[in-house]
């Protein structure tokens, strides 16, 4: 799950971690207020989307860069106006967009320097690992792959919580000094202590920066939150925005079905991440490209099944169906019976190839031949994936 | 021999009133499993009955085992739950906690490693469809099934599988038993970040067990589990290896399902592992549907 900036920064707000000063704005003229109770100089204004790329994105109304300098209250609500309402293209975006519903309005402060410092999970030592780097501001993949010498990296033993030394070393491996230093143990430490209270698995502020009237602040944040624990943080629930998500995504999630929607054009429902993981690299290697990725867990029921159909089916660039279900425990016959119920009441007219393997499987594939469905059955995962890219080339 | 469990383990279950708990060990039993105890807090003194066997259940792990000889747990108790449940079974002093739970929080995990650490017992899981050492029997059975795999798909024999997926795993068992070759034991590890027994520990095993005489692994993308245990097998392993890694055509930065199933940064990519192990002279299944196959050459058979 992702947040938008200005939750992060609410966040922020409520651990203690030094930031920017500003708010949240949902009209011009609330904009403008947020801009007078600030009174600063200065003031930067941002459009609030999930994805990156703003400064250098274009809205469809022609107004260019989701990320704007005013100079004063009255300029930050006009600038508001061009931005609220309308729809932000980035990179990232795709070329639909994204509708910009909220903008941030803050301070706009001079940077001295710019840096970089993450937390997150660290399955090599089942800990918390501290990442920091002089190179903020930049891409911290090609720092650690350039300048390795650059990357600072500390070990947070998990029944100690991150030491007040340990700030202090990577304050002065960031260059920090004097009361910077004080400054960085405060944040650093606040920062942990918001990463394992709200269940974050990831948490990097990129820039951290120096001020040029000597504040240490984080500019700006990414938040990766355990999805596993989002059972006991509403206060993280609550800032979930599905309109940023793939639709297709939030309808599978209510089903419990685990879909993520990919490029391709050969769709699979399969039960297990593993094999529905293995599905889609069996395709590749046939020649074919898969449409997603879909789990539908040990269980499938005729309900999840129809569900699964109706979300693969809702992406235009679906040209043939992979069904590879091994059914261990489950009735490969009560599968099939599953299958052939949606497949009536959603109406494929698709190459639709169906592997089962398992538990009853002969009654199973006997209930699929009777049912008059134009399916193709399929003996082997290795056969399926042929089958299918063969009838989607066809086509 | 096998390895961690043979037919002869005595295991209790944590969590065996609930529907997931009941319905396996249910079927463990019907397996022949010796499931000798079963563990809900305030059901202690009742008894759990199915199809003649009379299984009692306990409040507390520690009395389940001090009455009943039960040296492996197997938990299904709920994400909120699973971690206590866990550290009750270390401090428990079992041999093995064999933790099915899905959806546990990582914070969690996090503080459970803490708390086992120079502790006996071993953990497999979280996450995970847990282990079989298969029994001599029709379809396998008076085996020990531990978790939720479906047991006739086995065969005892000479072929250790070691997994982190579920299907996967039982795809692989299936293409081994189809062709007539058994297995010692076959583990899933489980998909998640933090877990207890890695790809590496298990390989170690099977390496000294003298019934298993080649070795399948089945990894995919995120994490470095893999490479760590393709080092190791060049330059310790003596038996032959067949691996396959899922994930190959996942895109970057999408989460696969499992927690742990995810390349971000660069790294865990299906490429790497796939190269690490082709230099360990690992052979690397083409597709998941040729893992068998694939042992079976590089073993000569």
């Amino acid at each position: 799950m992702n947040i938008h900036e200005y939750q992060a920064r609410e966040l922020f707000g409520k651990y203690g971690v030094a930031t920017q000063p500003g708010r949240v704005a949902s009209t011009p003229e609330e904009a403008e207020k947020v801009a007078v109770e600030l009174g600063t100089k200065e003031l930067i204004v941002k459009a609030q989307i999930h994805a990156g790329g703003r400064g250098k994105g274009t809205f469809k109304n022609g107004f260019k860069g989701g990320v704007h300098v005013c100079a004063s209250p009255a300029e930050a609500r006009d600038i508001a106006g061009k931005m609220l309402g309308q729809v932000l293209v980035t990179h990232q975006t795709g070329a639909e967009g994204k509708l910009v519903g909220k903008i941030f309005v803050g301070e706009a402060v001079e940077i001295a320097r710019e840096l970089y410092f993450a937390v997150l999970h660290d399955r090599a030592t089942s800990g918390y690992t501290i990442i920091a780097s002089t190179e903020g501001g930049v891409n911290i993949e090609e720092v650690a792959e350039h300048t390795p010498e650059k990357i600072v990296k500390v070990a947070v033993n998990p029944a100690l919580g991150l030491q007040a030394y340990q700030s202090r070393n990577l304050a002065t491996a960031l260059g920090l000094r004097g009361p910077l230093i004080n400054q960085a143990v405060k944040l650093f430490g606040n920062l942990f202590t918001l990463f394992v209270k709200c269940d974050c698995s990831m948490v990097e502020v990129n820039p951290l920066v120096v001020t040029k009237d000597g504040r240490l602040m984080a500019l700006d944040a990414k938040f990766n939150f355990d999805d596993n624990a989002l059972y006991r943080q509403p206060d993280v629930v609550a800032m979930r925005d599905k309109t940023e998500e793939d639709p297709r995504e939030v309808a599978a999630s209510e089903f419990n079905l685990n879909y993520i929607g990919l490029d391709g054009n050969i769709a699979c429902l399969v039960n297990g991440a593993g094999l529905a993981m293995a599905t889609m690299d069996i395709i590749q290697h046939y020649g074919g490209s898969p449409a997603n990725f879909l789990d539908v867990g040990g269980g499938a029921s005729k309900e999840q099944v129809t569900a699964a159909f109706k979300i693969i089916l809702s992406d235009p660039h679906v040209r043939g169906i992979l069904v590879n279900i091994f059914g261990g425990i489950m009735d490969c016959n009560v599968i099939a019976n599953g299958i052939v119920a949606a497949a009536k009441e959603v109406s494929i007219n698709i190459p639709l190839v169906v592997r089962l393997e398992g538990n009853n499987v002969a009654a199973g594939k006997a209930t699929l031949a009777a049912s008059g469905l134009a399916l193709v059955s399929a003996d082997s995962l290795d056969d399926a994936a042929q089958k299918v890219v063969a009838a989607v080339k066809k086509a | 021999m096998a390895i961690l469990v043979t037919p002869q383990t005595r295991i209790l279950v944590q969590g065996i009133t609930g529907d997931f708990g009941s319905r396996h060990a249910k079927l463990s039993l019907d397996y022949g499993t010796q499931l000798v105890a079963g563990v809900t807090p305030g059901k202690g003194g009742q008894v759990f009955e199915h199809n003649g066997h009379k299984v009692p259940v306990f409040d507390t792990v520690a009395e389940a085992a001090r009455e009943t000889g039960a040296t492996v747990s197997v938990i299904f108790v709920p994400p909120p739950f699973a971690a206590d449940a866990i550290l009750e079974s270390v401090d428990a002093a079992l041999d093995l906690a064999v933790a099915i739970t899905e959806g546990i929080p990582v914070n969690d995990m996090i503080k459970v490693k803490v708390g086992m650490a120079g502790k006996k017992t071993r953990l497999i899981g979280p996450n995970c469809p847990g282990l079989v050492t298969p029994g001599t029997g029709k379809d396998s059975h008076g085996g020990c099934r531990i978790g939720i795999a479906p047991g006739y798909i086995h065969k005892r024999g000479n072929v250790g599988v070691v997994s982190r997926s579920g299907t996967l795993t039982y795809e692989a068992v299936w293409q081994l038993t189809s062709r007539g070759i058994g297995q010692s034991t076959c583990v899933g590890i489980g998909g998640d970040p933090v877990n207890g027994t890695s790809h590496l520990d298990v390989l170690k095993m099977f390496n000294e067990d003298p019934e298993t005489e080649a070795i399948i692994m089945i990894g995919e993308i995120g994490g470095d589990k893999e490479e760590e245990a393709a080092a190791w097998a060049k330059a310790n392993c003596k038996k032959p290896i067949a691996a396959f890694i899922a994930g190959a055509s996942a895109p970057p930065g999408r989460r696969m399902g499992h927690a742990g199933a995810i390349v971000s940064g660069g790294k865990g990519t299906a490429a790497a592992k796939i190269a690490a192990m082709k230099d360990a002279g690992i052979a690397v299944a083409p597709t998941p549907s040729a893992m068998a196959e694939t042992l079976l050459k590089h073993w000569g058979k």
